[in-house]
């Protein structure tokens, strides 16, 4: 049978258009239904705008090292509403460069909402039918609503609102110190706003291992930033510009109040109003349960990004895509991303990246392991731009010095982890970066003594 | 996943190799060990026996063409594969062949970076080329995973100065003969291939690009795929044996070096342990910890074999024609044994027992640094005098540490004889992945006693046999062991 489409895409964020171009540089004819905006969250309401906020935090957080020089900054015409003006042109212009790229590949951008009515059927705004041999979902997430904790935009607010608030609260309560909640704790303190972070698990960023995460609380306590970890947090109570919230931890209960409570505890999938049923895929627990090649119970339809239960992270989805579309072109040899080898990247100051188990998994499931850490301190770099926060942490075998995971705390630790990546997907061991001339001055060069750390011979410490 | 199949270097010296016959024809399953086509090399037609398991999935060489070493000759996989991207690439290596050469030839029109980088991959070529044979083992080298290494990457990588390589073997080479080119593998695998001792050339690579990376070697190492420790080496098989040896080479290297003596006599002294001898340890120790052993000895007269073999000797001295060695008779005689017993030759595979249908015997042969055990294919099919010619080379060979992998791995069934040290009994390890060897002790002059009462003295020796229990269980051996001894006992019970 002949199909108007061999691939349609629904969603286009990072999942859907990389997806989208990869079908169409293999030859397949593809369509992408959109019912917000190209490029989705990411672009949107999430990754792009938020980077651009940090930027602007950071330069903000400079006015000080200008007064070193003897400049007086004079802050008083200072309007957030300029700053979040300037994440919103980020987010625009990569929203445009999506489209551009899905038209220079000859993809057919379908603005709607699109329902899935039949194995090579997808239904846009109820009207307009779409055949096509395969379908993808990459429809994304929401920001977690809790029960008792509804959004309302303004003092309740979710990640979505939180981006585009105009102007900055005085006080900011936020509720989940994941790598969202730690971002925003970043922002609006280097701001100037009081922020105060509560987090149910025992320590901030709490995926991360413990001794990285710790560094990162430290810096925030520095910076006057509150935290409270292993905390319960009982439902808001709003009062006239207030709003409170009462914490349970091991110390006891105590009331935390605010101007603004910021809930981000996670994303829940979009797999809601989609046509799943019309096709017979069940969830779990909202997500859509793939086989290998991403493909779900149905032949014809494919599922990445968010709505699966993966890492929720863009470049995850672009890589799930890139898996599925190649499978339906007939080509490519991979059949799922190995979980070890994707990076995870907190822009907070500093940075936290990393990638495989960390020493406490690696441990449990039974790996000879052992780590080597080396301080961003040592390289010469890091004190010249005065950014000496930090560490460079190998997890490696002994035995045979595979690299088994890193991560990296400090000042461009997100560009930085890549270098360690590539050793441990291509099977380097730790002597080819221990013996890899590194530039100087570089924090790359924290990287080599680290390796070089794991072998006992580290120049600078 | 489906992949290459590829003409190895069946002799040392072999460069190309004819296909005479297929044995297995598109669609066939091919198992490990199996007999996959005959292939015609400069000195003889051996047989290909794969490496690899699965479906034939395509022959690329037929029957009367010839292929270079390395080369595929055919694509295995499962069945109904789909192989056309694997065709596509072979197809197009095919056409690039021919270009790859132009680089070292071009050399000196050629551009700078090429000029400059073959000039690197030579240099390091040279400190591994005059190696003296001897000592060369003892030397420390290093840390393991630094120069020695690396130089033997580098060597790979080069552009296979043919013509310099060293004739004597002593000194391990990095490259076989049969490494044409550049072998992909990741520094991870290369290590972990190294540390295993398997033989890289051997393996294919699920990486990017054929890349042999870490799973492959783990799965070489599952399945028990060609070990490599190039000058002689081990397979591991009669520790007693590896042992002795070690021991008179470092006290007798002791007094030559003149040494300060200790007041024993004996110069304390800590020798570096090289990458043959850890072979020999680890692959020794995995099989004694693994492989749960028990012995079974007996005795057994000899004189009807002595005499049989003196007497055919005699004829062939007479025609000019070489001795046939006692252990050419013992491998044959064994394997007829075995044919009764097949279970004698057979594999522990965890979650299936494989009985090999070929009865491939290998001997352990003492080396100066080492031991390594040549295997005889197929001793069950062939006769004395064909696996006394074929031992006798294979022996030669592997005392000038030119055994090719395949000719020193897989063997189905071992035996090890001490009896030319005068030992009159002892026990062996067992080589993985057989489940049983034998160990030959000494003929000594015994008396019996005759029915009649009178006493006669008969040349006797003892053989014991190591079985894995897992395999092999008591009875069965001992019945075995029974075959056996009326077979040596009376060379014509193998007839029956």
């Amino acid at each position: 049978m002949d199909y108007e489409y061999d691939l349609a895409v629904i969603g286009s964020g990072p999942g859907g258009y990389v997806g989208a171009i990869r079908a169409a540089q293999l030859g397949l004819k593809t369509a992408v239904i959109e019912k917000h905006k190209a490029g989705g969250v990411c672009l949107n309401i999430g990754c792009i705008p938020s980077k651009a906020l940090i930027h602007q935090a950071e330069i903000f957080r400079s006015v000080p090292d200008l007064e070193k020089m003897g400049a007086s900054v004079d802050l008083s015409g200072f309007d957030y509403s300029a700053v979040q003006a300037e994440s919103r042109k980020a987010a625009d212009a990569l929203s445009k460069g999506v489209q551009f790229l899905l038209k220079k590949n000859k993809i057919d951008y379908i603005e709607g909402t699109a329902e899935i009515t039949g194995p090579n059927e997808v239904t846009v705004d109820g009207e307009r039918k779409i055949q096509a041999a395969h379908i993808m979902i990459a429809t994304g997430s929401r920001p977690r609503e809790l029960p008792g904790f509804e959004f309302d935009g303004k003092t309740v607010m979710s990640s979505d609102d939180a981006l585009m608030m105009t102007s900055l609260p005085k006080s900011m309560i936020i509720l989940g110190a994941g790598a969202i909640g730690c971002e925003f704790a970043h922002i609006m303190s280097a701001f100037g706003v009081e922020v105060q972070l509560v987090e149910m698990l025992e320590h901030i960023l709490p995926t991360e291992d413990a001794d990285t995460a710790q560094i990162l609380a430290r810096s925030f306590k520095k910076r006057k930033i509150k935290m409270y970890p292993g905390a319960k947090a009982s439902a808001p109570k709003k009062t006239k510009g207030k709003v409170s919230i009462e914490i349970e931890d091991r110390k006891g209960s105590q009331t935390l109040e605010a101007e603004t409570l910021l809930v981000v505890v996670g994303r829940v999938p979009n797999t809601e109003g989609i046509g799943l049923d019309n096709v017979g895929i069940a969830t779990e627990k909202g997500t859509i349960p793939v086989g290998d090649f991403y493909r779900t119970s149905v032949e014809s339809i494919y599922a990445v990004g968010d709505v699966l239960n993966s890492l929720q992270l863009a470049h995850v989805a672009s890589k799930e895509a890139e898996i599925a579309v190649e499978h339906m072109a007939g080509q490519g040899e991979e059949t799922r991303i190995d979980p070890t080898v994707i990076p995870t990247a907190v822009y907070t100051e500093p940075e936290v990246a990393g990638f495989g188990l960390t020493e406490e998994e690696a441990v449990k499931q039974g790996h000879e392991v052992t780590s080597a850490v080396f301080p961003y301190r040592g390289a010469g770099k890091s004190v010249a731009i005065d950014k000496t926060e930090g560490q460079v942490k190998i997890i490696y075998n002994p035995k045979t010095n595979e690299i088994l995971g890193a991560r990296i705390i400090g000042t461009q630790a997100t560009d930085l982890i890549h270098e360690l990546l590539l050793a441990r997907r291509s099977e380097l061991l730790t002597q080819d970066i221990s013996r890899m001339i590194h530039a100087h001055p570089t924090l790359s060069e924290a990287l080599m003594e680290a390796a070089r750390a794991a072998e006992g011979w580290t120049i600078h410490v | 996943m489906a992949e290459k199949m590829l003409m190895l270097a069946l002799s040392p010296t072999m460069e190309e190799g004819t296909i005479v016959t297929w044995h297995k024809k598109e669609g066939d399953t091919v198992a490990s060990g199996d007999t996959v086509c005959e292939v015609e090399t400069d000195k003889a037609t051996m047989d290909y026996e794969s490496l690899q398991e699965g479906t034939l999935l395509k022959i690329l060489v037929q029957e009367g063409q010839s292929a270079k070493v390395e080369q595929p000759i055919a694509v295995i996989g499962e069945e109904g594969e789909d192989v056309t991207s694997l065709m596509k690439e072979i197809e197009a290596a095919a056409k690039e062949e021919p270009s790859k050469d132009e680089p070292s030839k071009d050399e000196s029109a050629g551009k700078e970076a090429q000029a400059a980088q073959s000039a690197a991959a030579e240099k390091p070529a040279e400190p591994a080329a005059p190696k003296s044979p001897a000592g060369a083992e003892s030397k420390p080298e290093s840390k393991p995973e630094s120069k020695a290494k690396e130089t033997g990457v580098a060597v790979k990588q080069g552009p296979a100065p043919a013509g310099e390589e060293t004739p004597a073997g002593g000194a391990p080479q990095a490259v076989g003969p049969e490494d044409a080119g550049r072998i992909k593998a990741s520094p991870l695998a290369r290590n972990m291939a190294a540390e295993a001792g398997i033989d890289l050339t051997a393996l294919s690579g699920s990486g990017p690009d054929g890349r042999i990376v870490k799973q492959d070697v783990e799965e070489a190492m599952k399945k028990g795929m060609p070990i490599r420790v190039p000058a002689g080496a081990a397979t591991g098989s009669g520790a007693a044996y590896g042992a002795a040896a070690g021991a008179g080479r470092a006290a007798s290297a002791g007094f030559a070096a003149g040494a300060a003596v200790s007041a024993t006599g004996i110069d304390e002294q800590r020798i570096p342990v090289g990458r043959k001898r850890a072979v020999i340890a680890k692959r020794l120790s995995e099989s004694k910890f693994t492989a749960p052993h028990y012995y079974l000895s007996l005795s057994v007269s000899l004189d009807t074999l002595t005499e049989s073999r003196r007497s055919l000797n005699q004829q062939r001295t007479a025609r000019g024609e070489s001795k046939l060695s006692l252990n050419a008779f013992l491998m044959k005689l064994t394997a007829e044994a075995i044919k009764r017993y097949p279970i004698i030759n057979a594999s522990w595979e965890e979650s299936e027992i494989h009985v090999f249908g070929s009865i491939d015997i290998g001997l352990a042969v003492a080396l100066d640094d080492g031991l390594i055990t040549p295997v005889v294919r197929n001793c069950g099919g062939k006769g004395i005098v064909r696996i006394d010619t074929e031992l006798q080379e294979l022996i030669a060979r592997a005392r000038s540490g030119k055994l090719t992998p395949e000719e020193y791995t897989g063997a189905t069934f071992s035996i090890s004889n001490l009896g030319s040290y005068g030992i009159e009994e002892f026990t062996a390890i067992i080589n993985p992945p057989a489940s049983a060897i034998l160990a030959v002790g000494a003929a000594v002059k015994q008396p019996v006693e005759l029915d009649d009462g009178s006493i006669f003295f008969d040349n006797r020796m003892k053989i014991t046999l190591s079985c894995d229990h897992r395999v092999i269980d008591g009875a069965v051996g001992a019945e075995f062991m029974g075959a056996l001894k009326s077979i040596i006992e009376d060379p014509l019970h193998a007839l029956v």
